[in-house]
Protein backbone atom coordinates (compact mmCIF):
# COMPACT_ATOMS: atom_id res chain seq x y z
CA UNK A 1 0.00 0.00 0.00
CA UNK A 2 1.21 3.49 -1.48
CA UNK A 3 0.20 5.05 1.93
CA UNK A 4 -0.21 4.51 5.16
CA UNK A 5 -3.91 6.32 5.81
CA UNK A 6 -5.69 4.12 3.10
CA UNK A 7 -3.92 1.33 4.36
CA UNK A 8 -5.79 1.96 8.17
CA UNK A 9 -9.10 1.70 6.04
CA UNK A 10 -7.70 -1.50 4.09
CA UNK A 11 -6.57 -3.46 7.02
CA UNK A 12 -9.87 -3.08 8.60
CA UNK A 13 -12.02 -4.02 5.17
CA UNK A 14 -10.25 -7.19 5.24
CA UNK A 15 -10.50 -8.18 8.95
CA UNK A 16 -14.61 -7.32 8.14
CA UNK A 17 -13.78 -9.58 4.83
CA UNK A 18 -12.76 -12.37 6.89
CA UNK A 19 -15.47 -12.48 9.11
CA UNK A 20 -17.86 -12.66 6.04
CA UNK A 21 -15.62 -16.01 5.16
CA UNK A 22 -15.61 -16.92 8.81
CA UNK A 23 -19.57 -17.43 8.41
CA UNK A 24 -20.01 -18.38 4.49
CA UNK A 25 -17.57 -21.16 5.29
CA UNK A 26 -19.32 -22.38 8.02
CA UNK A 27 -22.99 -22.18 6.21
CA UNK A 28 -21.01 -24.07 3.36
CA UNK A 29 -19.80 -26.65 5.70
CA UNK A 30 -23.13 -27.47 7.03
CA UNK A 31 -24.61 -27.23 3.84
CA UNK A 32 -22.37 -30.87 2.92
CA UNK A 33 -23.08 -32.18 5.94
CA UNK A 34 -26.23 -30.91 7.10
CA UNK A 35 -29.76 -32.72 6.02
CA UNK A 36 -32.10 -30.90 4.51
CA UNK A 37 -35.71 -32.21 4.51
CA UNK A 38 -37.73 -29.20 5.04
CA UNK A 39 -41.46 -29.65 5.65
CA UNK A 40 -44.57 -26.99 6.42
CA UNK A 41 -44.60 -27.64 10.52
CA UNK A 42 -40.64 -27.19 11.02
CA UNK A 43 -40.80 -23.76 8.66
CA UNK A 44 -43.55 -22.28 11.31
CA UNK A 45 -42.57 -19.93 14.21
CA UNK A 46 -41.63 -21.30 17.75
CA UNK A 47 -44.13 -20.78 20.09
CA UNK A 48 -43.18 -23.24 22.51
CA UNK A 49 -45.47 -26.00 21.08
CA UNK A 50 -48.49 -24.29 20.85
CA UNK A 51 -49.67 -23.19 17.24
CA UNK A 52 -48.41 -19.70 16.49
CA UNK A 53 -51.28 -17.43 16.78
CA UNK A 54 -51.23 -13.82 14.95
CA UNK A 55 -48.24 -12.70 13.28
CA UNK A 56 -44.78 -12.13 14.14
CA UNK A 57 -44.51 -8.60 14.20
CA UNK A 58 -47.21 -7.43 16.96
CA UNK A 59 -47.16 -4.02 18.55
CA UNK A 60 -44.60 -3.49 21.10
CA UNK A 61 -44.07 -1.13 24.30
CA UNK A 62 -43.11 2.49 22.69
CA UNK A 63 -41.19 2.82 25.99
CA UNK A 64 -38.45 1.41 24.13
CA UNK A 65 -38.35 4.28 21.46
CA UNK A 66 -37.74 6.67 24.56
CA UNK A 67 -34.72 5.07 25.29
CA UNK A 68 -33.29 5.41 21.96
CA UNK A 69 -34.18 8.96 22.00
CA UNK A 70 -31.99 9.22 25.29
CA UNK A 71 -29.04 7.39 23.88
CA UNK A 72 -29.13 9.47 21.00
CA UNK A 73 -28.57 12.84 22.79
CA UNK A 74 -25.57 11.20 25.03
CA UNK A 75 -24.23 9.54 22.33
CA UNK A 76 -23.79 12.77 20.26
CA UNK A 77 -22.22 14.33 23.78
CA UNK A 78 -20.21 11.99 23.28
CA UNK A 79 -18.71 12.87 20.10
CA UNK A 80 -17.94 16.28 21.31
CA UNK A 81 -16.52 15.10 24.56
CA UNK A 82 -13.83 12.82 22.56
CA UNK A 83 -11.78 15.66 20.53
CA UNK A 84 -12.34 17.70 23.85
CA UNK A 85 -10.32 14.77 26.34
CA UNK A 86 -7.34 14.83 23.26
CA UNK A 87 -6.79 18.27 22.66
CA UNK A 88 -7.00 19.44 26.79
CA UNK A 89 -3.40 18.71 27.12
CA UNK A 90 -2.69 21.02 24.46
CA UNK A 91 -5.14 23.54 25.84
CA UNK A 92 -3.61 22.81 29.42
CA UNK A 93 -0.01 23.92 28.07
CA UNK A 94 -0.92 26.89 26.11
CA UNK A 95 -2.55 27.94 29.55
CA UNK A 96 -6.49 27.43 28.88
CA UNK A 97 -7.21 24.65 30.44
CA UNK A 98 -9.55 26.30 32.80
CA UNK A 99 -11.74 28.03 30.36
CA UNK A 100 -11.63 24.72 28.40
CA UNK A 101 -12.42 22.77 31.36
CA UNK A 102 -15.06 24.73 32.43
CA UNK A 103 -16.95 24.86 29.09
CA UNK A 104 -17.03 21.04 29.34
CA UNK A 105 -18.33 21.15 32.87
CA UNK A 106 -21.41 23.48 31.73
CA UNK A 107 -21.67 21.13 28.93
CA UNK A 108 -21.79 18.56 30.92
CA UNK A 109 -24.12 19.67 33.78
CA UNK A 110 -26.78 20.56 31.42
CA UNK A 111 -26.72 17.44 29.64
CA UNK A 112 -27.55 16.22 33.17
CA UNK A 113 -30.22 18.36 33.63
CA UNK A 114 -31.84 16.91 30.82
CA UNK A 115 -31.18 13.11 32.35
CA UNK A 116 -32.93 14.76 35.79
CA UNK A 117 -35.65 15.91 34.17
CA UNK A 118 -36.34 12.85 32.20
CA UNK A 119 -35.80 10.49 35.15
CA UNK A 120 -38.48 12.98 36.96
CA UNK A 121 -40.75 12.77 33.77
CA UNK A 122 -41.01 9.03 34.89
CA UNK A 123 -39.40 7.47 31.67
CA UNK A 124 -37.60 5.04 33.94
CA UNK A 125 -41.00 4.12 35.60
CA UNK A 126 -42.50 0.74 34.71
CA UNK A 127 -46.50 0.13 35.17
CA UNK B 1 6.12 -0.43 4.47
CA UNK B 2 6.46 -1.67 0.95
CA UNK B 3 3.74 -2.27 -1.01
CA UNK B 4 4.56 -6.17 -1.27
CA UNK B 5 4.62 -6.94 1.90
CA UNK B 6 1.74 -4.73 3.14
CA UNK B 7 -0.62 -7.85 1.39
CA UNK B 8 1.15 -10.21 3.32
CA UNK B 9 1.68 -8.49 6.48
CA UNK B 10 -2.29 -7.97 6.46
CA UNK B 11 -3.36 -11.61 5.69
CA UNK B 12 -0.73 -12.99 8.53
CA UNK B 13 -2.19 -10.86 10.88
CA UNK B 14 -6.20 -11.70 9.63
CA UNK B 15 -5.18 -15.29 9.99
CA UNK B 16 -3.41 -14.49 13.56
CA UNK B 17 -7.09 -12.77 14.51
CA UNK B 18 -9.00 -15.52 13.17
CA UNK B 19 -6.66 -18.06 15.45
CA UNK B 20 -7.65 -16.05 18.29
CA UNK B 21 -11.13 -15.95 17.95
CA UNK B 22 -11.84 -19.54 17.24
CA UNK B 23 -8.62 -21.01 19.21
CA UNK B 24 -9.48 -18.98 22.51
CA UNK B 25 -13.45 -19.04 21.96
CA UNK B 26 -13.15 -22.79 23.00
CA UNK B 27 -10.61 -23.12 25.92
CA UNK B 28 -13.20 -20.25 27.53
CA UNK B 29 -16.39 -22.14 26.65
CA UNK B 30 -14.65 -25.19 28.21
CA UNK B 31 -13.47 -22.92 31.37
CA UNK B 32 -17.01 -21.46 31.38
CA UNK B 33 -18.79 -25.18 31.73
CA UNK B 34 -16.20 -26.24 34.14
CA UNK B 35 -16.16 -23.74 36.42
CA UNK B 36 -19.01 -22.82 36.69
CA UNK B 37 -19.97 -26.62 37.62
CA UNK B 38 -17.29 -26.48 40.49
CA UNK B 39 -18.95 -23.20 41.40
CA UNK B 40 -22.13 -25.15 42.15
CA UNK B 41 -21.13 -28.68 43.29
CA UNK B 42 -21.06 -30.37 39.93
CA UNK B 43 -18.89 -32.29 37.86
CA UNK B 44 -19.43 -30.51 34.12
CA UNK B 45 -18.55 -32.49 31.27
CA UNK B 46 -16.74 -35.32 32.17
CA UNK B 47 -16.79 -38.13 29.24
CA UNK B 48 -15.95 -36.10 25.70
CA UNK B 49 -12.69 -36.47 24.74
CA UNK B 50 -11.82 -39.11 27.41
CA UNK B 51 -10.53 -37.00 30.30
CA UNK B 52 -11.95 -34.29 32.10
CA UNK B 53 -14.64 -33.64 28.87
CA UNK B 54 -11.82 -31.89 27.51
CA UNK B 55 -13.50 -32.11 24.01
CA UNK B 56 -16.89 -30.85 24.69
CA UNK B 57 -17.01 -27.47 23.27
CA UNK B 58 -15.12 -29.07 19.98
CA UNK B 59 -18.02 -32.06 20.03
CA UNK B 60 -21.06 -29.25 20.54
CA UNK B 61 -19.42 -27.45 17.80
CA UNK B 62 -19.66 -30.22 15.26
CA UNK B 63 -22.80 -30.94 16.50
CA UNK B 64 -24.21 -27.57 15.53
CA UNK B 65 -22.85 -27.92 11.97
CA UNK B 66 -24.47 -30.99 11.14
CA UNK B 67 -27.97 -29.83 12.36
CA UNK B 68 -30.62 -28.58 10.09
CA UNK B 69 -30.92 -24.78 8.97
CA UNK B 70 -33.93 -24.01 9.25
CA UNK B 71 -35.62 -20.22 7.96
CA UNK B 72 -38.45 -19.60 9.39
CA UNK B 73 -41.61 -19.60 6.18
CA UNK B 74 -42.84 -15.81 8.09
CA UNK B 75 -39.37 -14.59 8.31
CA UNK B 76 -37.85 -12.03 6.26
CA UNK B 77 -35.07 -13.98 5.53
CA UNK B 78 -32.33 -11.85 3.54
CA UNK B 79 -32.50 -9.99 7.00
CA UNK B 80 -32.52 -13.29 8.61
CA UNK B 81 -29.47 -14.55 7.07
CA UNK B 82 -27.38 -11.28 6.96
CA UNK B 83 -27.71 -11.01 11.23
CA UNK B 84 -25.13 -13.44 11.80
CA UNK B 85 -22.27 -11.55 9.63
CA UNK B 86 -23.19 -8.12 11.23
CA UNK B 87 -22.43 -9.57 14.68
CA UNK B 88 -19.35 -11.59 13.84
CA UNK B 89 -18.14 -8.86 11.51
CA UNK B 90 -18.79 -6.71 14.49
CA UNK B 91 -16.66 -8.68 16.57
CA UNK B 92 -13.53 -10.03 14.64
CA UNK B 93 -13.21 -6.40 14.17
CA UNK B 94 -11.86 -5.50 17.55
CA UNK B 95 -9.26 -7.23 16.94
CA UNK B 96 -7.54 -4.96 14.48
CA UNK B 97 -6.68 -2.48 17.77
CA UNK B 98 -5.68 -4.48 20.50
CA UNK B 99 -1.90 -4.45 20.89
CA UNK B 100 -0.38 -7.60 21.92
CA UNK B 101 3.47 -5.85 22.36
CA UNK B 102 4.99 -3.11 21.11
CA UNK B 103 4.89 -3.56 17.56
CA UNK B 104 2.50 -6.75 17.71
CA UNK B 105 -0.53 -4.85 16.63
CA UNK B 106 -2.66 -5.34 13.25
CA UNK B 107 -3.06 -1.72 12.79
CA UNK B 108 -2.42 0.99 15.41
CA UNK B 109 -4.92 3.15 14.44
CA UNK B 110 -5.01 7.16 15.74
CA UNK B 111 -8.93 6.64 16.64
CA UNK B 112 -8.43 3.42 18.07
CA UNK B 113 -10.60 3.53 21.51
CA UNK B 114 -13.42 5.78 19.48
CA UNK B 115 -13.19 2.82 16.20
CA UNK B 116 -13.39 0.29 19.06
CA UNK B 117 -16.63 1.54 20.44
CA UNK B 118 -18.08 2.31 17.08
CA UNK B 119 -17.48 -0.97 15.32
CA UNK B 120 -18.51 -2.80 18.33
CA UNK B 121 -22.04 -0.74 18.63
CA UNK B 122 -22.38 -2.27 14.80
CA UNK B 123 -23.19 -5.67 16.87
CA UNK B 124 -26.56 -3.96 18.29
CA UNK B 125 -27.45 -3.75 14.51
CA UNK B 126 -26.78 -7.63 14.12
CA UNK B 127 -28.67 -8.33 17.34
CA UNK B 128 -32.01 -5.80 16.55
CA UNK B 129 -32.03 -7.68 12.88
CA UNK B 130 -32.19 -10.83 13.95
CA UNK B 131 -34.69 -10.89 16.36
CA UNK B 132 -37.01 -8.64 13.96
CA UNK B 133 -36.56 -10.63 10.90
CA UNK B 134 -37.47 -13.94 12.77
CA UNK B 135 -41.07 -13.23 12.79
CA UNK B 136 -41.52 -14.36 16.08
CA UNK B 137 -42.95 -12.69 19.58
CA UNK B 138 -40.01 -14.02 21.46
CA UNK B 139 -37.47 -13.04 19.20
CA UNK B 140 -39.06 -9.15 18.33
CA UNK B 141 -39.34 -8.80 22.34
CA UNK B 142 -35.75 -10.50 23.01
CA UNK B 143 -34.48 -7.92 20.06
CA UNK B 144 -35.95 -4.71 21.74
CA UNK B 145 -34.87 -5.59 24.89
CA UNK B 146 -31.14 -6.63 23.60
CA UNK B 147 -31.17 -2.72 21.82
CA UNK B 148 -32.53 -1.36 24.52
CA UNK B 149 -30.15 -2.50 27.34
CA UNK B 150 -26.77 -2.70 24.71
CA UNK B 151 -27.33 1.02 24.00
CA UNK B 152 -28.18 2.26 27.58
CA UNK B 153 -24.64 0.35 28.50
CA UNK B 154 -23.20 1.34 25.22
CA UNK B 155 -22.86 5.50 27.42
CA UNK B 156 -21.51 4.22 30.34
CA UNK B 157 -18.76 1.97 28.49
CA UNK B 158 -18.00 4.94 26.24
CA UNK B 159 -17.63 7.27 29.15
CA UNK B 160 -15.25 5.11 30.74
CA UNK B 161 -13.02 4.76 27.97
CA UNK B 162 -13.22 8.12 27.30
CA UNK B 163 -11.81 9.39 31.08
CA UNK B 164 -8.89 6.83 30.04
CA UNK B 165 -8.30 8.73 26.97
CA UNK B 166 -8.55 12.16 28.45
CA UNK B 167 -5.54 10.80 31.06
CA UNK B 168 -3.62 9.45 28.34
CA UNK B 169 -4.32 12.06 26.24
CA UNK B 170 -4.54 9.89 23.11
CA UNK B 171 -6.95 7.51 21.78
CA UNK B 172 -4.33 5.02 19.98
CA UNK B 173 -4.74 1.98 22.07
CA UNK B 174 -0.69 1.21 22.18
CA UNK B 175 -0.18 5.12 23.00
CA UNK B 176 -2.62 4.36 26.23
CA UNK B 177 -0.36 1.31 27.25
CA UNK B 178 3.04 3.62 26.40
CA UNK B 179 1.11 6.30 29.34
CA UNK B 180 1.02 3.39 31.94
CA UNK B 181 4.58 2.54 31.20
CA UNK B 182 5.68 5.47 31.50
CA UNK B 183 7.58 5.70 35.03
CA UNK B 184 6.20 7.63 38.00
CA UNK B 185 8.06 9.05 40.55
CA UNK B 186 7.04 9.44 44.08
CA UNK B 187 9.83 11.06 46.26
CA UNK B 188 12.55 8.41 45.86
CA UNK B 189 10.94 5.67 44.35
CA UNK B 190 9.67 5.56 40.47
CA UNK B 191 7.52 3.17 38.79
CA UNK B 192 5.30 2.35 36.39
CA UNK B 193 2.21 2.15 37.66
CA UNK B 194 -1.43 1.00 35.18
CA UNK B 195 -4.33 3.30 35.05
CA UNK B 196 -6.39 1.35 37.53
CA UNK B 197 -4.16 2.44 40.54
CA UNK B 198 -3.58 5.77 39.22
CA UNK B 199 -7.51 7.13 39.34
CA UNK B 200 -8.93 5.09 37.02
CA UNK B 201 -10.54 2.54 39.59
CA UNK B 202 -13.80 4.11 39.10
CA UNK B 203 -14.11 4.08 35.27
CA UNK B 204 -12.62 0.70 35.71
CA UNK B 205 -15.90 -0.43 37.58
CA UNK B 206 -17.78 1.21 35.10
CA UNK B 207 -16.38 -0.64 32.03
CA UNK B 208 -16.55 -3.71 33.61
CA UNK B 209 -20.17 -3.85 34.78
CA UNK B 210 -21.35 -2.23 30.88
CA UNK B 211 -19.03 -4.72 29.64
CA UNK B 212 -21.08 -7.57 31.17
CA UNK B 213 -24.24 -6.15 30.00
CA UNK B 214 -22.76 -5.43 26.81
CA UNK B 215 -22.18 -9.23 26.41
CA UNK B 216 -26.10 -10.11 27.49
CA UNK B 217 -24.77 -12.47 30.25
CA UNK B 218 -25.86 -13.20 33.47
CA UNK B 219 -26.77 -11.04 35.62
CA UNK B 220 -28.13 -8.78 32.67
CA UNK B 221 -29.52 -11.29 30.46
CA UNK B 222 -32.87 -10.41 30.07
CA UNK B 223 -32.21 -10.37 26.06
CA UNK B 224 -32.53 -14.03 26.08
CA UNK B 225 -34.14 -14.83 29.68
CA UNK B 226 -34.87 -18.57 28.76
CA UNK B 227 -37.73 -18.62 31.24
CA UNK B 228 -39.85 -16.12 29.44
CA UNK B 229 -38.68 -15.59 26.24
CA UNK B 230 -37.12 -18.51 25.16
CA UNK B 231 -34.06 -17.93 23.59
CA UNK B 232 -34.83 -13.92 22.94
CA UNK B 233 -33.64 -12.68 19.54
CA UNK B 234 -32.32 -16.36 18.82
CA UNK B 235 -34.93 -18.39 19.03
CA UNK B 236 -35.16 -19.60 15.32
CA UNK B 237 -31.63 -19.79 14.52
CA UNK B 238 -30.45 -22.95 14.34
CA UNK B 239 -27.32 -24.78 12.90
CA UNK B 240 -24.16 -22.82 11.93
CA UNK B 241 -26.19 -19.51 12.02
CA UNK B 242 -26.94 -19.91 15.73
CA UNK B 243 -23.28 -21.36 16.62
CA UNK B 244 -21.60 -18.11 15.09
CA UNK B 245 -24.21 -15.64 17.53
CA UNK B 246 -22.26 -17.94 20.25
CA UNK B 247 -18.81 -17.81 18.73
CA UNK B 248 -19.80 -14.13 18.14
CA UNK B 249 -20.67 -13.88 22.25
CA UNK B 250 -17.36 -15.88 23.29
CA UNK B 251 -15.23 -13.65 21.08
CA UNK B 252 -16.60 -10.51 22.32
CA UNK B 253 -16.32 -11.77 25.85
CA UNK B 254 -12.46 -12.48 24.94
CA UNK B 255 -11.61 -9.04 22.77
CA UNK B 256 -13.12 -6.96 25.96
CA UNK B 257 -11.19 -8.58 28.58
CA UNK B 258 -8.31 -8.14 26.48
CA UNK B 259 -9.14 -4.47 25.87
CA UNK B 260 -9.88 -4.16 29.65
CA UNK B 261 -6.35 -5.59 29.97
CA UNK B 262 -4.93 -2.83 27.75
CA UNK B 263 -6.76 0.34 28.95
CA UNK B 264 -6.94 -0.28 32.83
CA UNK B 265 -4.08 -3.01 33.44
CA UNK B 266 -0.97 -1.90 31.58
CA UNK B 267 -1.63 -3.73 28.73
CA UNK B 268 1.21 -5.89 27.32
CA UNK B 269 3.58 -3.67 29.63
CA UNK B 270 5.39 -5.60 32.93
CA UNK B 271 7.87 -3.70 35.25
CA UNK B 272 11.29 -5.05 35.31
CA UNK B 273 11.15 -7.06 31.84
CA UNK B 274 13.23 -4.67 29.20
CA UNK B 275 11.93 -3.11 26.61
CA UNK B 276 13.44 -5.76 23.63
CA UNK B 277 11.66 -8.12 25.68
CA UNK B 278 7.95 -6.98 25.23
CA UNK B 279 7.23 -7.97 21.91
CA UNK B 280 8.15 -11.90 23.09
CA UNK B 281 6.63 -11.59 26.51
CA UNK B 282 3.62 -9.18 25.19
CA UNK B 283 0.71 -11.44 24.17
CA UNK B 284 1.52 -14.07 26.95
CA UNK B 285 1.41 -10.76 29.69
CA UNK B 286 -2.15 -9.48 27.70
CA UNK B 287 -3.66 -13.06 27.33
CA UNK B 288 -3.01 -13.63 31.07
CA UNK B 289 -4.42 -10.42 32.21
CA UNK B 290 -7.57 -11.06 30.00
CA UNK B 291 -7.73 -14.40 31.44
CA UNK B 292 -8.10 -13.27 34.99
CA UNK B 293 -11.18 -11.08 33.61
CA UNK B 294 -13.01 -13.45 32.00
CA UNK B 295 -12.47 -15.69 35.05
CA UNK B 296 -14.00 -12.51 36.92
CA UNK B 297 -17.18 -12.85 34.52
CA UNK B 298 -17.85 -16.70 34.42
CA UNK B 299 -17.75 -16.14 38.32
CA UNK B 300 -20.39 -13.45 38.62
CA UNK B 301 -22.38 -15.23 36.30
CA UNK B 302 -22.81 -17.96 38.68
CA UNK B 303 -22.94 -15.68 41.50
CA UNK B 304 -25.91 -13.64 40.90
CA UNK B 305 -29.72 -13.46 40.38
CA UNK B 306 -30.50 -12.07 36.57
CA UNK B 307 -32.12 -7.68 36.91
CA UNK B 308 -35.74 -7.25 36.04
CA UNK B 309 -35.87 -4.89 32.88
CA UNK B 310 -36.48 -1.59 34.60
CA UNK B 311 -33.76 -2.39 37.26
CA UNK B 312 -31.40 -3.14 34.37
CA UNK B 313 -32.27 0.38 32.72
CA UNK B 314 -32.48 1.61 36.27
CA UNK B 315 -28.57 0.81 37.11
CA UNK B 316 -27.55 2.61 33.30
CA UNK B 317 -29.20 5.58 33.65
CA UNK B 318 -29.90 6.79 37.09
CA UNK B 319 -26.25 5.23 38.33
CA UNK B 320 -23.74 4.22 36.00
CA UNK B 321 -24.46 7.34 33.11
CA UNK B 322 -24.13 10.19 35.84
CA UNK B 323 -21.38 8.62 38.09
CA UNK B 324 -19.38 8.22 34.83
CA UNK B 325 -19.56 11.48 33.44
CA UNK B 326 -19.04 13.60 37.22
CA UNK B 327 -15.98 10.86 36.88
CA UNK B 328 -14.88 12.71 33.53
CA UNK B 329 -15.00 15.97 35.28
CA UNK B 330 -13.31 15.25 38.27
CA UNK B 331 -10.14 12.66 36.13
CA UNK B 332 -9.81 16.00 33.65
CA UNK B 333 -10.17 18.47 36.78
CA UNK B 334 -6.19 16.82 37.93
CA UNK B 335 -5.40 16.24 33.85
CA UNK B 336 -5.83 20.06 33.68
CA UNK B 337 -4.98 20.61 36.86
CA UNK B 338 -1.58 18.51 37.50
Amino acid sequence: MRNEYFGDYVTVAVFLLAGVGLVAGGIMAARVVAPSRPNVLKSTVYESGIEPTGGGWNQSHIRYYIFALLFLIFDVEAVFLFPWAVSLDTFAEAGQGVLIYFEMVAFVLILLLGLIYAIRKGVLQWE
Amino acid sequence: MTSGFFWLDTFVKVAIALGFMLGLALPVIYAELKIMAHMQNRVGPYYAGGRWGWAQPIADGLKFVQKEDLVPADADAPVFKTAPYVVIMATIAIFVVIPLGPDLVARDLDLGAFYLLAISSIGTLGVLMAGWSSANKYSLMGGLRAAAQLIAYELPLLLAVLAVVVQAGTMSLTGIVEAQSAAITIGPISVSLPFILTGQIISFVIFVIAMVAELSRIPFDMPIAESELTMGYLTEYSSVRFSMFFLAEYASLIALSMVVATLFLGGYFVPLVPEAWLNLVGPMVVLGKAALIVFFVLWIRSTFPRLREDQLQNLAWRWLIPISLVNILVISFFAVAI
